[in-house]
C-alpha cells in the first residue's frame, strides 16, 4: 500500500546529494516502511521537471502524498523536521483503520 | 596596465531604452550582472522588461525572463498596455520564463544544507532553450522570505551570477529599496551580485511624482553621473531625459524668417534666424499672444506649418482673437498649415510634457512652433526640473531646424525680470521685451530687442501700439530713462518740450 508519493531533487552526485539519499533512505525504512515510493530527480539532467514543480533549491524532498502537497528543503539530517513536514502520523491512523 | 595590454574599455551592450543609453555611455557592461534597485512603483520591472524586449525587437537577441514576486500571468497582463505582447514571444520561442514565485499557501521546511543549484538549472536551461542573451531576474528579494536562510541566498546569487556571466549572458537584476536615499538594497544582497548599480527613484516634488534614474556605478567601464528624469507612459514605455548628455552640435541657418511684425524684422536686419529660439517676455496685456498670432499669420502666409501649444487659453479663446487681428486659425488649422494644441500644465509632470511635445513635433513636422507660454510650465515644477524641460525643449526645436517662439510673462508689470529668463534667456537666440511704460500718466508700452545672436539689431526701446490690425511699432523713446527698471525719469530737454505742448505760446524761462 502506497501512502507516500515522494520525489526527491538533487543536483548531481555531489556529497550533498548523497547525503540527501542516505537520511531519506533511512528514514523511510524506519519510519513508512512499505508506504512509500521514492522518485529521484536531477536537476541537471531534467531542469524540466524542476521547472514543472517549481524548484528553487536542491535537495528538495515533495511530498506530493498524501496532501497537501509539501517542501521540504535541504539535506534531511534534521531528522524530527523531516518526520512533521512528511507528517507521518498519517501512516499511523491508517494502520488503525 | 603592460604595453601588451592597453587600457580597454569594458564593451557594452545597448539596452534599447529610449535615453539609457545615452546616460551609459553606451549601454550595460556585456556579459556582467547589472543591479538595478528602487523603491516599490519606481518602474524596476517595466524597465527591466523594456530591456529584455528592445533586445528581441532591436536586436534580434533572446531573452529570459526569471520572476520572484509576480506571477508571470500577471506580469504579462501588466505590460499589455503599452502594446507589449509578451505571450506571442514566449509562443515564439524568443523569450522563456522562469516562475520562481512562490505557491500560495506553500510552506518549506529546512532540514538541513541546501543551495539555488537548481534555480540556476532552470535558469541555464531556459537560456538554452532560445539561445538567449539577456536575463533579467526580476524582485530577488522576494527570495528571501521564502527560504529562511539569508546567507544562503546572498551566497547562491553570487553563484547565479557567476554561472551567469560563464554563459556569456547580459543580467538585469532588480531589487526593492525602502527608501530613496541611503542604502542600495535591504538585504545586503548589492556587495555580492553588483559590480554594476543603478538606482530607480520616484520622488514626491511638489505633489507631482518626478522618476529619475541614476547610474551609482560601473565597474571598469564609464557612464554620466547623476540622476535623469524619465517617464513611463504607454506608447513607448520608459523614456528617459538625458539632459546633459544632450549635445550641441545643431547646424546654424541663415535663412531668414519674418516675426510677423515688419518693423521687429527690419530692427532685427531682415527677420529672425530660421532655425532660433525666440523669447518674447512681458506682462500680462502687453501683446505676446498678439505676437504670436502674428507669427502663425507670417508662417501661414509662408506656406510654412505651424504647431502652437497653448498652456493658458483656449482653442476658442485663441482663434476668436486671432480673427479679431485677421488672422484665421481655423481655416489655417482646416488647411494643414496650422495644429492648435491646448493642454494645461498641471495636467501631468514636465517629463510627460516633454514626451508629449516631442510626439506632437514628430506627428505634425511643423517649421515653426510656438509656446504660449512657457512660464506657465513654471508653475507646476521645481526649478531645477523645469530647466530641464526649457533645455532639453529647446534642444529638440533647434535638432529639427525649426523656428520657436517661447512667450514668458512677468510677474511685474513695468521693468522687472523673473527667474523664468534667468532659466531662458541664455539658452534662446533672441530675446525681446515688452514693457509697461508709465509716461506722464499714461500707460504706453515699448519694446526693445534685448538680445538677437549672430546679427546686428535695433538697440532702442520702441513705442508700440495695437490696434484691430495687430502690432505697430513707432518711434523710439526720447529723453527717457530707466524704462526697463520700472521707474522712467525725464531729461530736462523733453519735459520743456512737453511743457510746450501744453502752453502756447512757449514760455521763456
Amino acid at each position: 500500500m502506497t501512502i507516500f508519493k515522494l520525489r526527491l531533487f538533487i543536483t548531481g552526485r555531489t556529497p550533498q546529494s548523497q547525503r540527501a539519499i542516505n537520511n531519506l533512505r533511512s528514514i523511510c525504512e524506519t519510519e513508512i516502511q512499505g508506504a512509500y515510493e521514492v522518485e529521484v530527480i536531477d536537476v541537471l539532467e531534467h531542469p524540466a521537471l524542476a521547472e514543472r514543480d517549481k524548484i528553487l533549491a536542491t535537495p528538495t524532498l515533495v511530498k506530493r502524498l498524501p496532501e497537501p502537497i509539501r517542501k521540504i528543503i535541504g539535506d534531511l539530517s534534521d531528522r524530527e523536521k523531516v518526520l512533521l513536514g512528511l507528517n507521518v502520523e498519517v501512516l499511523a491512523k491508517e494502520t488503525r483503520a | 596596465m603592460t604595453a601588451q595590454h592597453p587600457p580597454m574599455e569594458l564593451s557594452k551592450l545597448p539596452t534599447g531604452i529610449v535615453g539609457f543609453d545615452q546616460i551609459a555611455n553606451g549601454g550595460i557592461p556585456k556579459g556582467r550582472s547589472t543591479l538595478m534597485a528602487g523603491t516599490a512603483g519606481s518602474g524596476k520591472t517595466v524597465m527591466a522588461l523594456q530591456f529584455l524586449l528592445a533586445g528581441v525587437r532591436e536586436f534580434g537577441e533572446n531573452g529570459v525572463f526569471v520572476t520572484f514576486e509576480e506571477a508571470p500571468a500577471d506580469l504579462m497582463q501588466n505590460v499589455r498596455s503599452f502594446g507589449w505582447d509578451l505571450e506571442g514571444l514566449v509562443t515564439t520561442q524568443q523569450i522563456a520564463v522562469v516562475d520562481a514565485t512562490p505557491e500560495p499557501g506553500e510552506e518549506t521546511v529546512a532540514t538541513g544544507a541546501y543551495d539555488l543549484s537548481a534555480l540556476l538549472a532552470r535558469i541555464e536551461n531556459a537560456i538554452r532553450s532560445v539561445n538567449a542573451k539577456r536575463v533579467i531576474l526580476d524582485a530577488i528579494g522576494a527570495l528571501f522570505p521564502q527560504l529562511t536562510d539569508a546567507n544562503v541566498i546572498r551566497r547562491e546569487l553570487h553563484r547565479i551570477a557567476a554561472g551567469l556571466r560563464l554563459l556569456g549572458v547580459t543580467t538585469l537584476v532588480t531589487m526593492e529599496r525602502t527608501e530613496e536615499d541611503g542604502g542600495v538594497g535591504r538585504w545586503g544582497v548589492e556587495e555580492f551580485v553588483a559590480d554594476n548599480v543603478i538606482l530607480l527613484r520616484n520622488r514626491l516634488e511638489h505633489e507631482k511624482r518626478r522618476r529619475t534614474v541614476e547610474i551609482l556605478k560601473f565597474r571598469g567601464a564609464t557612464h554620466h553621473k547623476g540622476e535623469y528624469p524619465f517617464t513611463i507612459d504607454s506608447e513607448d514605455g520608459v523614456t528617459i531625459i538625458p539632459l546633459s548628455a544632450i549635445e550641441l552640435k545643431q547646424h546654424s541657418s541663415n535663412v531668414r524668417v519674418s516675426s510677423g511684425v515688419p518693423e521687429i524684422d527690419a530692427m532685427c536686419s531682415g527677420g529672425m534666424y530660421r532655425d532660433s529660439i525666440i523669447l518674447v517676455s512681458g506682462a500680462t496685456g502687453t501683446g505676446k499672444t498678439l505676437m504670436v498670432s502674428q507669427y502663425i499669420k507670417a508662417a501661414i502666409e509662408a506656406g510654412e506649418r505651424a504647431l502652437l501649444f497653448a498652456a493658458e487659453e483656449s482653442r476658442e479663446q485663441l482663434t476668436r482673437n486671432a480673427a479679431n487681428w485677421g488672422v484665421d486659425f481655423e481655416k489655417a488649422e482646416q488647411d494643414g498649415l496650422l495644429h492648435i494644441i491646448c493642454r494645461y500644465p498641471e495636467v501631468m509632470g514636465l517629463e510627460d510634457h516633454l514626451l508629449q511635445i516631442k510626439r506632437d513635433l514628430r506627428d505634425f513636422k511643423p517649421q515653426r512652433v510656438a509656446i504660449d507660454s512657457m512660464s506657465a510650465f513654471e508653475r507646476v515644477s521645481t526649478p531645477k526640473s523645469f530647466r530641464e524641460f526649457v533645455i532639453a525643449l529647446t534642444s529638440t526645436i533647434k535638432h529639427l531646424e525649426v523656428t520657436g517662439l517661447f512667450t514668458n510673462t512677468t510677474s511685474m508689470l513695468a521693468g522687472g525680470e523673473s527667474i523664468t529668463e534667468t532659466h531662458i534667456s541664455t539658452i534662446t537666440d533672441t530675446i525681446i521685451l515688452l514693457r509697461y511704460v508709465e509716461l506722464q500718466g499714461q500707460m504706453r508700452r515699448g519694446l526693445t530687442v534685448l538680445k538677437m545672436r549672430g546679427t546686428p539689431h535695433d538697440k532702442n526701446i520702441r513705442e508700440y501700439m495695437i490696434d484691430n490690425k495687430g502690432m505697430h511699432v513707432l518711434a523710439p523713446f526720447r529723453g527717457v530713462h530707466g524704462i526697463l527698471s520700472g521707474a522712467p525719469t525725464y531729461t530736462f530737454d523733453e519735459e520743456r518740450v512737453r511743457l510746450g505742448g501744453l502752453f502756447n505760446p512757449i514760455p521763456e524761462i
